[in-house]
């Protein structure tokens, strides 16, 4: 079967940023902070040239929604192999509904077999994008997804929950939220690199709406305060089950 | 005034400990609103028997939805069944656990409805009116307070953090009628195939034990195992990101930006660092504690208790003690 996939695509600040809460006390600074194509998005992007190679049929086009600082984000992607992009240029950083909307949106007038997302966004961890998506354009979805399989028009996925895996059997087309599983991102190459420089990267402007949730205000996370060392060495463990069963009442 | 609707999740025809969290955080909103909890039960035929015992975490009503179709979950089946109900019931709130099931649900369930979700919030609470909920951001590098533009607010609530209460009211239990057919579905669950055994998982345990680069081998993870089991079925086994890229445990354990983010009663890092990646993971935690042979490993700032030491000596004598304990 041809699998022509469609892959969402957010650029986020790399996981040992540190983030600071912007003069407004309600948006965020990552002001000096590298930017890195999201980690879970590289599943997704994998296992669509994956399955691009085994089908030896179909593409891959990759989609974000942000600033024009996110067309390196795509760049990224068709380094890796996928074969087209479009960038939905919005003023600042929309999320949630709002994406989702401007996603359907254009997905609307596509014709593919999957659209791919990675399972969440490591910035706002909203893990929402990709099921809203799915159900603005009336098609199933399968989150939290290892590994899939593409026959006959449907799709077989394994979706990690609680204590085990449900296999899950879709038509298509449907979305597929990755996590961590079958699909090890691979590295791209120079080629790869010098190849992605005369892909076409479409630009379109887009308009974010109301994504139904505002952010009051950010906070840092309360310092946890500096605990104390039982002791050293084996000895000191009945001392530490002492303190977790007198002191902090947990066991 | 409309009730605050809980999604109450099932797994084979038994309550989740999700679903205890989720009524008794609806509860304390409705409370504070002087409004109902509206529990609602979805699943295949038998999940009836369920029900009464919502009422003890404070659901005033409790709707069970039973279908074959339900046997497994539907994201499909679901959405069209929950925003029916809240159609005609309406509600100022829809709660639902930051599971699996929940996370693939609540977003789809706000879409139809057109109203934002915040996932995964470690609270909520009215100010001035107006329902609130805190919920990280960046895995925790951040604390984000959100509330919602339109009505009902959906949000998710991370597992191990409200505590179920008991209430001395009985719910009163309703039928509702579902009226789906699998045939309309895109999805279909074929099959749910559990891991080794019935472990608890590390998002809902109350007690994680988390190895990194300082267990030396996979085969040493044996030894968070034996503690793990000690501690007799409350107790998961987690990893760092170190050790699951080096292939020695699987991604659904790890705790960190990359992976979970976690909140039991108790973390105990062995042989740790504590990477700020790591840390953002964890650091909601009621009480941490180290294990690792570096006075100076960053872990230590973060921790309530630690030791100093060996873990390959320290581990098996507290699997030992926990195990006299526990008897």
């Amino acid at each position: 079967m041809r699998v022509k996939s469609i892959v969402c695509v957010k650029r986020v600040p790399d996981t040992e940023a540190r983030v600071r809460i912007a003069a407004d006390g309600k948006s965020v600074d990552a002001a000096g902070a590298k930017f890195i194509l999201n980690p879970y998005d590289e599943f997704a992007v994998e296992a669509a040239l994956k399955h691009r190679e085994a089908a030896g049929a179909g593409d891959v086009t990759v989609v974000s929604v942000g600033e024009s600082s996110s067309a390196e984000t795509l760049r990224t992607a068709l380094a890796m192999g996928a074969d087209a992009a479009v960038l939905l240029k919005t003023d600042g950083k929309p999320e949630g509904l709002a994406v989702a909307r401007i996603l359907a949106e254009e997905l609307k007038g596509r014709e593919y077999d999957l659209a791919l997302f990675g399972m969440k966004a490591i910035d706002d961890d909203l893990q929402a994008v990709g099921p809203m998506v799915a159900e603005l354009l009336g098609i199933p979805a399968a989150t939290a997804v290892t590994e899939f399989s593409a026959e006959g028009g449907r799709i077989t996925a394994h979706r990690e929950i609680e204590g085990g895996h449900e296999v899950v059997e879709l038509r298509t087309p449907c979305v597929l939220t990755l996590t961590k599983g079958a699909y090890e991102p691979r590295y791209a190459s120079l080629k790869g690199i010098m190849a992605a420089k005369k892909k076409p990267l479409e630009e379109k402007a887009a308009t974010a709406g109301d994504a139904g949730v505002e952010v009051r205000a950010f906070s840092y996370p309360a310092e946890r305060q500096a605990g104390r060392i039982v002791g050293e060495g084996a000895d000191a463990v009945p001392a530490l089950l002492r303190v977790l069963r007198e002191e902090a009442k947990v066991i | 005034m409309p009730g605050i609707f809980a999604f109450a999740e099932t797994r084979d025809g038994e309550i989740r400990k999700v679903a205890h969290e989720v009524v008794t955080a609806a509860r304390t909103l409705a409370d504070a609103l002087g409004t109902e909890v509206h529990a609602v039960l979805l699943g295949g035929p038998g999940t009836a028997g369920a029900a009464a015992e919502l009422g003890r975490y404070g659901a005033d009503k409790v709707f069970v939805g039973e279908s074959d179709a339900f046997a497994h979950y539907s994201a499909e089946g679901f959405t069209t069944v929950i925003t029916g109900f809240i159609q005609e019931h309406g509600c100022e709130a829809a709660l639902f656990p930051a599971s699996a099931l929940g996370r693939d649900l609540a977003p789809r369930v706000a879409a139809r409805l057109g109203v934002g979700y915040a996932s995964d919030c470690t609270g909520v609470e009215v100010q001035d009116g107006q329902i609130v909920a805190t919920r990280p951001e960046y895995a925790g590098k951040l604390i984000a307070q959100v509330a919602a533009t339109g009505t009902p607010a959906v949000f998710s609530l991370r597992p191990n953090v409200f505590l179920p209460a008991e209430n001395a009211k009985a719910g009163e239990v309703q039928t509702l009628d579902v009226s789906v057919n699998q045939a309309d579905f895109g999805a279909i669950v074929r099959e749910i195939k559990a891991g080794a055994a019935e472990k608890m998982d590390v998002g809902e345990a109350p007690i994680v034990i988390s190895g990194g680069r300082g267990l030396q081998s996979p085969d040493n993870f044996k030894l968070l195992e034996e503690l793990a089991d000690a501690f007799g079925g409350k107790a998961a086994v987690g990893a760092s990101r170190a050790v699951v890229d080096a292939g020695w445990r699987p991604h659904s354990e790890q705790v960190g930006q990359t992976g979970k983010t976690v909140a039991p009663t108790l973390y105990i890092a062995v042989g740790i660092s504590g990477a700020i990646q790591h840390l953002a993971g964890m650091r909601t935690s009621r009480y941490i504690v180290a294990i690792n042979k570096d006075p100076e490993a960053p872990i230590f700032k973060t921790a309530d208790y630690g030791i100093v030491g060996d873990l390959f000596e320290i581990l098996p004598r507290m699997t030992e003690e926990v195990r006299k304990m526990m008897a």
